[in-house]
């Protein structure tokens, strides 16, 4: 089912290196894909290696709209502080998921797929499928 | 046994002072099978845990709780945030509304904080993590009276077992069994978390002071 007419799911990439964050937004720039945004939620508030609750919540805040917001993230904890970033945003049950995928070939196919106007359940499943993809398979 | 809102603010006030003191020993042990980060996480978040509530006084014990986990969700980057801070939060709801608390109440924060602790980390006991010592000092509470050094020896005593485990979970598992001899950081720092318990009663179990 695709989203129609304009609102696109969002995409958070959750990293405990800032630059890290930054850099696959800057990689996943290279699609372009129109109207969808991919934002940086990475290190902490100290710019620390580590995640921040405040800075995914905040970050979940910005991008959202009526179709979602997919979070992508790197290690263990990262995870955990986007659990809990989700559950403090009860007004947005359901609309903030979480997907289980690599960072970055993940972050890609998401934005790929919502730049197609996929649904945030759709986009999430595509993501989780680079978990399989053999890279080099000819 | 009854632990009164101040007596668990000394508790909260007791950890700190354990985590700076024990700050470079902790991230001593994450060095080893982790990150390397878990004592300076810990001194930070509790030190801003302290700063929070150190001036104020709480007329219940829920609400000091739920103080003590916001601010550690809010300030320690590692999984030492997510985890404490669910711990706390969980025991906070148990913990509502009670000036005092008594040992079955207690033991039901406990209780509730460790249902936290595995949903957070989907962690069991065994996985040479926290929940090895939180796990014990459940069962100590539930079924003993309260006491100092038979908490604190039942804490150091599940910490010191983690050693022979190999982790399961966390950064450590990618340490399989090289992480094997090894304590695990995470129950080091839950171990001073009960020593720091245990100064905050006396021989009798009651609060003291």
């Amino acid at each position: 089912m695709k989203v129609m007419p304009m609102a696109k799911v969002s995409i958070v990439v959750i990293s405990h290196s800032k630059q890290l964050a930054e850099g696959i937004v800057e990689l996943v720039s290279q699609t372009k894909q129109k109207d969808v945004i991919v934002a940086a939620a990475g290190g902490t508030e100290e710019e620390e290696i580590g995640t921040s609750v405040d800075i995914i919540t905040k970050t979940i805040n910005e991008v959202y709209n009526e179709a979602g917001v997919l979070l992508l993230f790197d290690l263990g904890s990262a995870f955990m502080n986007a659990e809990l970033a989700a559950e403090m945003l009860p007004d947005m049950e359901g609309s903030v998921q979480i997907a289980d995928a690599p960072i970055v070939e993940g972050t890609y196919i998401a934005a790929v797929e919502a730049g197609l106007g996929y649904s945030l359940e759709e986009v999430k499943n595509a993501a989780e499928k680079a978990k399989t993809w053999k890279k080099m398979d000819g | 046994m009854q632990l009164t809102v101040e007596a668990l603010q000394r508790w909260i006030i007791n950890t700190n002072e354990k985590m700076q003191e024990n700050k470079e020993y902790l991230s001593e042990l994450d060095q080893a099978i982790g990150d390397g980060d878990h004592g300076h996480n810990m001194a930070r978040g509790f030190q801003e845990v302290v700063n929070k509530i150190e001036d104020n006084s709480f007329e219940e014990a829920g609400s000091l709780f739920k103080q003590v986990a916001m601010t550690l969700i809010s300030k320690v980057g590692g999984a030492a945030g997510p985890l404490y801070g669910t711990a706390f939060l969980k025991a906070s709801e148990q913990w509502k509304e009670k000036t005092t608390i008594d040992q079955e109440t207690f033991g039901k924060g406990i209780e509730a904080a460790i249902a936290g602790i595995k949903t957070r980390g989907k962690a069991k006991e065994g996985d040479k993590t926290m929940l090895d010592v939180w796990g014990p000092v459940h069962t100590y509470v539930t079924n003993q009276p309260l006491e100092r050094e038979n908490l604190k020896k039942t804490a150091k005593e599940a910490m010191e077992k983690t050693k022979e485990m190999k982790a399961k979970k966390g950064r450590a598992a990618y340490f399989g069994e090289k992480s094997i001899e090894h304590v695990d950081p995470g129950a080091y720092s839950s171990y001073l978390v009960f020593e720091a318990l245990a100064g905050s009663i006396t021989n009798e179990g009651d609060a003291n002071g």
